[in-house]
C-alpha cells in the first residue's frame, strides 16, 4: 500500500489548483450560481478546451487520457475548495464511467468523441429520494414492437438541465434494470430545473413519457444494470467526498485567515486558545477525510480496472461519504462562527461553502444513511425478521 | 497511490504469520492476547522470556537499520509485521519502549559507543526502558523539568536529583531515559540533558501508582543522588530537549502503529457483543459501531500517508493531528463498549477488582487523551504548528 502521488499527479493537481484560482473565482462562481443552467457552458468549454479533464476516465483508444480515480479525486478536491459549478461529476466522472464499464464499441464510439468535445451527459436513476441505489429506480421499460418504451419521473438530477443526452434508468417487466442512452431532445423527454438553496449545485426533474428506445440504446448489451447503478452511486458518493474535502480545507484555510486579520480586545483573534482549538478540531476533520478520500479512491480504481473485491467499494464509498459529509458540515458551519457577522452576509464566500456542504452531505446519502449501510455489513439488518429472512 | 501489496510484501506477511504461528505455542501460548492495558502485570517474566525468543528469530527491531542488527524493514513491512502481531494475540511488548523510541533515538542522535553499548540488550530484549520525562510540577508543560543533573568536575560522573511520575514500565525496566536540568537556574527549554540512567542503584527508587483500573502502569521514580556516567548523556549537555523532541516523533510514528490492531481486536469484540446481545437492533448502537468501523480504518490510512512522509522521526503537517485522533477514538470506543454491554458491564468476573478487557478499555481509555500531551496541548500544537495560529504566552 502506497499512499503518496506520483509526480506526475502533483503536478497535475498543481496545475488544477492554478487554473480553477482564476476560472473558477468568487466572481466566476457567483455568475455560474444565477447562469441558466446553474454554469456558464463558456466556462466548461473553456475547461475542456484547456484542461482536457472530461477526458480523464476515457480510454487512450478513444483518444481519452486514460488516466483513473486518484486523478479524479485530486482535481475534485480542487474544485471544492473553489466551489466549482460546472457539470463535471456528472458527466465527466459518473456518465463517462457508465459508458466505459457498459458501453458497447459502437456506443463508445458514438458517445465519447462527443464529450471529449464538451458535451455532457447525466446518469438519471433517481424515482424516490430515501434511497440512494438501484432499488430506487421507479422508471418502467416495456417492449413495443422491436423497440422499447421508456416511462418515469426522476427527481434530484444533478446537473441534467443544459446535458446533450441522458443514461435513464429504467426497470423492465421481469425486474432487471436497464440503462438507456437518450438524448435530451427525444421526444417525450422534459427537463425541468429548479431553483435551489445552495446555488453552485443545480438539480433537474426528468421526466420520460413514453420516450421510444431501440436495443442499440440499452447499455450491457441490454443485460441487467442493477449492479451498474449501485456502483455509480458509491462512484458519485466518492466524487462529492472529494468535493466535499476540499471544501473542507478552504473553509479552514479561509476562517483561519480570517481570524489572523481580525482584531479584538487588542489582538488578532486567531490568538484566543477558545479559536485556536475550533480550528484544530476542524483540522483534524478535514485530514482524516482527506485520508478516507485517499483510499476511497484508490478502491474507485481497483473498481474501473474490475479488480476490486465484492463490497470494497461500497463500503469504501460509505466511510467517506459519510465522514466527510460530517466533516464538512462541522467545518464549515464552524468557519462560518469564527467569521462572526461577516459570515453570515452574502458577500463573503464562507455561505457559499456551508450551503454547499449541506446539499453535498444529503446528496447520494447523508452520513446516518452510509453509517446504516456500513451497520448492515457489519451486523446485519437491524430488524430481527430481516435476520431470520436471511 | 494504491492499495496493492507487493509480492515480497505477501512473502513477508507470510513469514511473519507461520514464525509466529509455531512460536507462541508450548509455554508462550498463554501469553496470547495478555499484558494489554489493565493487564501489565501478568506474565512479566514469561513475556521477557518472549522478547528473547523473539529476538532470537530476529523479530525485534526490525525497522531498525541493518548496521544495528535491524532488518531495515520498510515501513509497509513494519505495519505488516503489527498487523500479523496483534492477529496472532502476540502479547504486550515489554521491549516497546527500548524498541520504538530509545532504540530510533540513539541511532539519530547517539555516539557510536553509546549505539555499541546499548542497541544490543534492547535488539536481544535483554534490558528494557522506560521514559522519564514527566515531572508533578512538569506535565503538559515540559520545559518545567526541575530534576537536578550536577557534573562532578574530577570524574565528569553526573549525580541527578528530583522526581519523574507517569512512568510506565518502571518497575520491569533496567534503564529510564531522563531529562533534567544541567545548568541551574536555566528556564524552559534551555539547559537540558538527556541521560540514560541504570535504575538499579541505591539513589533510585521506584513506586507504583494504583489507577482507576485497579492496575499500575504508571509510577514514580525518585532520584537521590542518581549517578549517571557522562557517557551516558545523549548529545550535548544543553540538547536535551532536541533529542526528547526528535523522540516524540518516533512516538507519534512508527511506534504506534502496533495498536491499531489492538484497537481492531477491541472493536471485534464490541461487535460480536453487539451481535449476541441484541443491542444490534438499536439504532443509535448501530449508527456508532459504524462510526468506530470507519474511524478505525481512516486512523490507518492517516498513519499510511503520515509515514509516507520520513523515517527521520520529523512530523509532517498532518502527522500533528494523529495523537489527538487516536486518543479520543479508541476512549470513545470504551463508551461504546459500555453502552453496547448495558447495566450488564457494572459486574465483575472475580473475587478482586478484575475487569474484563472491554471494562478495563472503558477506564484506561481515559488516560489516553491525557498522556504524552493531553488533548489540550495537541489542540494547541496542531492551531500553532499546522495552521500558524499565534503561540500561547507563556509565563
Amino acid at each position: 500500500m502506497d499512499f503518496k502521488f506520483t509526480d506526475e499527479q502533483t503536478m497535475v493537481f498543481e496545475t488544477a489548483a492554478a487554473f480553477l484560482a482564476e476560472a473558477s473565482d468568487s466572481a466566476a462562481v457567483r455568475s455560474a450560481m444565477v447562469a441558466a443552467n446553474g454554469y456558464q457552458p463558456g466556462d466548461w468549454q473553456r475547461l475542456c478546451e484547456e484542461m482536457y479533464w472530461q477526458a480523464i476516465l476515457i480510454p487512450e483508444a478513444h483518444d481519452g487520457l486514460g488516466l483513473g480515480f486518484v486523478e479524479i479525486a485530486g482535481i475534485l478536491e480542487k474544485m471544492g475548495e473553489r466551489l466549482y459549478c460546472g457539470p463535471f461529476i456528472a458527466s465527466a466522472v459518473v456518465a463517462t464511467s457508465a459508458l466505459a464499464a457498459a458501453g458497447s464499441d459502437q456506443q463508445q464510439a458514438s458517445c465519447f468523441p462527443r464529450l471529449l468535445a464538451g458535451q455532457t451527459a447525466a446518469l438519471a436513476y433517481l424515482g424516490r429520494s430515501d434511497l440512494w441505489d438501484s432499488g430506487a429506480v421507479t422508471a418502467t421499460l416495456v417492449a413495443d414492437g422491436d423497440n422499447w418504451r421508456l416511462n418515469g419521473d426522476y427527481q434530484l438530477v444533478a446537473h441534467a438541465a443544459g446535458s446533450d443526452f441522458l443514461l435513464l434508468a429504467a426497470k423492465r417487466p421481469n425486474g432487471e434494470l436497464a440503462i438507456a442512452i437518450v438524448e435530451t431532445d427525444s421526444a417525450g423527454v422534459t427537463i425541468t430545473g429548479h431553483p435551489t438553496m445552495d446555488q453552485t449545485r443545480p438539480l433537474a426533474t426528468v421526466t420520460a413519457v413514453d420516450v421510444t428506445v431501440t436495443a442499440g440504446q440499452l447499455l450491457n448489451s441490454g443485460g441487467c444494470c442493477a449492479q451498474l447503478v449501485d456502483d455509480l452511486a458509491d462512484i458519485g458518493a466518492i466524487s462529492l467526498a472529494a468535493d466535499q474535502v476540499g471544501g473542507s480545507q478552504q473553509s479552514l484555510t479561509a476562517a483561519v485567515d480570517y481570524t489572523q486579520e481580525r482584531v479584538q480586545f487588542g489582538r488578532t483573534i486567531a490568538s484566543f486558545q477558545a479559536i485556536k482549538h475550533k480550528a484544530a478540531d476542524m483540522m483534524l476533520k478535514v485530514e482524516a477525510g482527506r485520508s478516507a478520500l485517499y483510499y476511497a479512491a484508490c478502491v474507485a480504481e481497483l473498481w474501473r480496472q474490475s479488480s476490486a473485491a465484492p463490497g470494497q467499494l461500497a463500503e469504501a464509498a460509505a466511510m467517506a461519504k459519510s465522514y466527510c459529509s460530517d466533516a464538512y458540515y462541522f467545518v464549515s458551519g464552524t468557519a462560518v462562527q469564527l467569521f462572526g457577522g461577516v459570515g453570515i452576509t452574502a458577500e463573503y464566500d464562507i455561505q457559499l461553502y456551508f450551503k454547499r456542504a449541506k446539499s453535498t452531505e444529503s446528496y447520494l446519502g447523508s452520513g446516518n444513511y452510509h453509517r446504516e449501510r456500513l451497520a448492515e455489513q457489519l451486523l446485519g439488518p437491524a430488524s430481527p425478521a430481516d435476520q431470520e429472512a436471511l | 497511490m494504491n492499495l496493492a501489496q507487493n509480492r515480497a510484501d505477501e512473502l513477508f506477511r507470510s513469514e511473519v504469520a507461520s514464525w509466529l504461528e509455531q512460536n507462541l505455542s508450548g509455554e508462550f501460548a498463554q501469553l496470547r492476547h495478555r499484558g494489554g492495558p489493565g493487564d501489565e502485570h501478568s506474565f512479566v517474566e514469561e513475556r521477557k522470556a518472549w522478547e528473547q525468543c523473539m529476538a532470537a528469530g530476529g523479530w525485534t527491531c526490525i525497522g531498525w537499520p541493518e548496521q544495528h542488527g535491524g532488518r531495515g524493514a520498510s515501513i509497509e513491512q513494519q505495519v505488516i509485521f503489527n498487523e500479523e502481531y496483534a492477529r496472532a494475540g502476540g502479547p504486550g511488548r515489554i521491549g516497546h519502549i527500548g524498541e520504538t523510541l530509545m532504540g530510533p533515538t540513539l541511532i539519530a542522535y547517539g555516539s557510536a559507543e553509546q549505539q555499541a553499548r546499548y542497541l544490543p540488550g534492547i535488539r536481544e530484549g535483554r534490558e528494557f526502558w522506560c521514559q522519564g520525562y514527566s515531572e508533578p510540577s512538569a506535565g503538559s508543560d515540559l520545559g518545567n523539568v526541575k530534576t537536578r543533573a550536577e557534573q562532578a568536575a574530577e570524574s565528569g560522573e553526573w549525580r541527578i536529583n528530583g522526581q519523574k511520575v507517569w512512568t510506565s514500565w518502571a518497575t520491569e525496566s533496567n534503564y529510564c531515559f531522563v531529562v533534567a536540568r544541567t545548568q541551574p537556574g536555566s528556564v524552559g527549554h534551555k539547559g537540558l540533558g538527556f541521560f540514560m540512567v541504570a535504575l538499579d542503584q541505591p539513589g533510585v527508587t521506584v513506586k507504583p501508582i494504583e489507577q482507576l483500573t485497579g492496575s499500575s502502569e504508571f509510577n514514580e521514580v525518585f532520584f537521590d543522588d542518581a549517578v549517571c556516567a557522562d557517557s551516558d548523556l545523549v548529545g550535548g549537555p544543553e540538547q536535551g530537549w532536541q533529542v526528547a523532541m526528535a523522540l516524540l516523533g518516533f512516538e507519534r510514528g512508527v511506534s504506534t502503529l502496533g495498536q491499531q490492531m489492538l484497537f481492531q481486536n477491541e472493536l471485534d469484540e464490541v461487535i460480536a457483543l453487539a451481535k449476541s446481545n441484541g443491542s444490534y437492533r438499536d439504532v443509535t448502537i448501530r449508527q456508532r459501531i459504524a462510526t468506530a468501523h470507519t474511524g478505525l480504518r481512516i486512523m490507518r490510512y492517516n498513519s499510511m500517508r503520515m509515514l509516507a512522509g520520513g523515517e527521520d522521526g520529523s512530523l509532517s503537517k498532518e502527522a500533528m493531528i494523529y495523537k489527538l485522533y487516536w486518543s479520543s477514538w479508541h476512549r470513545n470506543l470504551g463508551n461504546l463498549a459500555m453502552d453496547v454491554m448495558g447495566a450488564q458491564a457494572q459486574l465483575l468476573a472475580g473475587d478482586g477488582y478484575q475487569l474484563s478487557r472491554l471494562q478495563g478499555l472503558f477506564l484506561y481509555s481515559r488516560a489516553d487523551t491525557i498522556y504524552g500531551g493531553t488533548n489540550q496541548i495537541q489542540r494547541n500544537l496542531i492551531a500553532e504548528r499546522a495552521l500558524g495560529m499565534p503561540r500561547e504566552p507563556r509565563g
